[in-house]
């Protein structure tokens, strides 16, 4: 029976710096609240937790809500200019107010820990000798390294249920590859300064990629399409090829 | 990609905003009906025939089972939206009907028609349409189209989307990063006609004019972009977002263009130019209030036509 890699576990986090959101308009029919400057732990969290508040909210003029690593955006429908200017000013208000909780609060119902498979070898992991080489590290302590550390979910974009991760060992940091590759295919997990990717959709991309995992980072047909969601734990499993074709052939459920 | 003529389009048919309605760039298909059909052609303007005779763009036309409906090249504008009383019966994926390419789902088994395709329609589209064209043309004499093949009405619904202008403009709010830009760049984004690149899609249109450059080399967290935003990667040349843009990017914002001239920015066809004008939020809001007037008003003149009270 081959293992299941989706572990629940709640968990939670405390967040002890307070900060004092700049919302900003992006076109007019969205706001932007920026939350730090750089990539700050705890910003980030707080990017997570005002994009629960608002969606908490359920307001049905609210027609997306994206958490990034220090931002949010929240879009919005408004038909004439009044409506926008109070819709503007209710959702700067609120994301006041979630600024504002008091930080032990900050508890984020349903955060997981995920496990995630990956064959880190052959075909699969086409830089990872390239890696080594830069890191002045064997393939297979790259390896051990990468799978060794938690990696948190810091946001998902670029494409359909594609995460960004923290929490690279920092020993594996290094830049993209000069040249991009004109298409990486799905599942393939990539590294580059101090983050991990897995891409979700076959794209080009510019990531360093030491494996690939046979789990479907998105599937609209699934309950929850997307696999990962910000400030998920993610701990990646080293699979050998054979597991990775047999977990392949069968179907994950979200 | 233009919003505004997809949901005039359903309104031609009778439809509600949310059916789906098929998409067509530039050079379009060739269409066998197989059951009698009410379809409308909305937004830029194609050539377009039943049989041998033109058909009619931007009215209620009811097709014949069995007749060909050729829609050749764009002549005016970029995207058109063939709309079918009841709608293209495709699933809807993720709270739409939308067709998903990057990702390959929603709409038509997730990708673009193909020789040969069969799309399906709402089951009851011959009693929909029989129904909605007598009602359709109660107040003004149906003429016929294609002779035997189609029968149409007098009365059709004015382009809304399409720019008259050789060089039209596009206004937009400043972007996040703009003061991140040298001075010479903000200064040409607004000044410069710029041309939409041919490799430009439903992601993004690339503008062909001149290189955009930063102050200084400066590193951007990722962070949401939205429809209209127009972000200038390290090569220089700005993209202006469109439909299927990521949720978030990683290149300086030059500009955001206001969401009111997004209709009109996605029917500039590759080649053909554009300007950039500042708008400030104000007059965003009241340039979105105008549009959404000028679609309510000719859906409201459309529902008229459609009318079997009489008056």
């Amino acid at each position: 029976m081959p293992r299941r890699f989706v572990v629940v576990q709640m968990t939670s986090v405390r967040s002890e710096k307070r900060f004092e959101p700049k919302v900003l308009p992006l076109g007019d029919t969205a706001l932007l609240v920026v939350l730090a400057e750089t990539l700050e732990p705890d910003a980030n969290a707080l990017a997570r937790r005002v994009a629960l508040e608002v969606m908490a909210r359920r307001l049905g003029w609210v027609t997306d809500v994206i958490p990034a690593l220090v931002t949010v955006a929240v879009h919005f429908a408004a038909r004439t200019a009044a409506e926008a200017a109070e819709r503007r000013a209710a959702l700067e208000r609120l994301v006041r107010d979630v600024a504002k909780l008091p930080p032990g609060d900050n508890v984020e119902s349903g955060t997981r820990t995920v496990e995630i498979p990956v064959c880190y070898e052959g075909p699969f992991a086409p830089d990872l000798d390239d890696v080594a080489c830069r890191t002045g590290l064997a393939p297979t302590e790259v390896v051990r390294l990468h799978a060794a550390s938690p990696h948190r979910v810091l946001m998902i974009g670029f494409a359909p249920g594609h995460p960004y991760l923290g929490g690279l060992d920092p020993r594996l940091a290094i830049p993209r590859r000069a040249s991009p590759r004109v298409r990486v295919e799905p599942g393939s997990v990539a590294i580059a300064n101090a983050q991990t990717s897995i891409y979700s959709f076959a794209t080009p991309g510019g990531w360093n990629l030491i494996g690939r995992t046979p789990l479907a980072l998105f599937d609209p047909t699934r309950e929850r399409a997307s696999l990962l969601a910000p400030g998920d734990t993610v701990t990646f499993v080293p699979i050998a090829r054979a597991a990775f074709e047999e977990l392949a052939a069968q179907p994950v459920s979200g | 990609m233009d919003p505004v003529s997809h949901r005039i389009a359903n309104a031609l048919v009778g439809n509600r905003d949310d059916a789906a309605t098929l998409e067509i760039a530039l050079s379009g298909p060739v269409l066998l009906f197989t059951r009698d059909a009410l379809c409308a052609l909305y937004g830029a303007r194609f050539a377009a025939s039943l049989d041998d005779t033109a058909l009619p763009m931007a009215r209620p036309v009811h097709v014949r089972a069995g007749t060909p409906v050729h829609i050749g090249r764009a002549e005016d504008g970029c995207f058109a939206y063939l709309a079918v009383a009841g709608g293209l019966d495709v699933p809807v994926v993720l709270g739409s009907r939308s067709t998903y390419l990057p990702g390959e789902f929603g709409g038509w088994r997730g990708r673009a028609l193909e020789r040969g395709s069969v799309l399906p329609l709402a089951h009851d589209v011959e009693a929909l349409s029989a129904e909605r064209f007598a009602r359709a043309s109660r107040r003004h004499r149906a003429s016929g189209a294609g002779g035997e093949s189609a029968r149409t009405v007098t009365w059709f619904a004015p382009a809304l989307t399409l720019s008259e202008h050789e060089v039209p403009v596009m206004r937009v709010l400043p972007g996040l990063h703009r003061d991140l830009f040298d001075e010479g760049s903000g200064k040409v984004f607004l000044r410069d006609v710029w041309r939409v690149a041919p490799d430009s899609n439903r992601i993004g249109f690339r503008l062909l004019g001149p290189k955009l450059a930063l102050a200084e080399p400066t590193e951007i967290l990722s962070q949401p972009t939205c429809r209209g935003t127009v972000q200038v990667p390290p090569d220089g040349q700005p993209i202006a977002l469109m439909a299927d843009h990521q949720t978030t990017g990683g290149y300086p914002k030059v500009a955001e263009v206001i969401s009111a001239d997004i209709p009109r920015l996605a029917q500039r066809p590759p080649g053909a130019s554009v300007r950039f004008a500042a708008a400030t939020l104000d007059e965003a809001d009241a340039a979105r209030e105008m549009l959404a007037s000028q679609v309510e008003g000719l859906i409201e003149r459309i529902l008229w036509e459609f009318d079997d009270e009489g008056d």
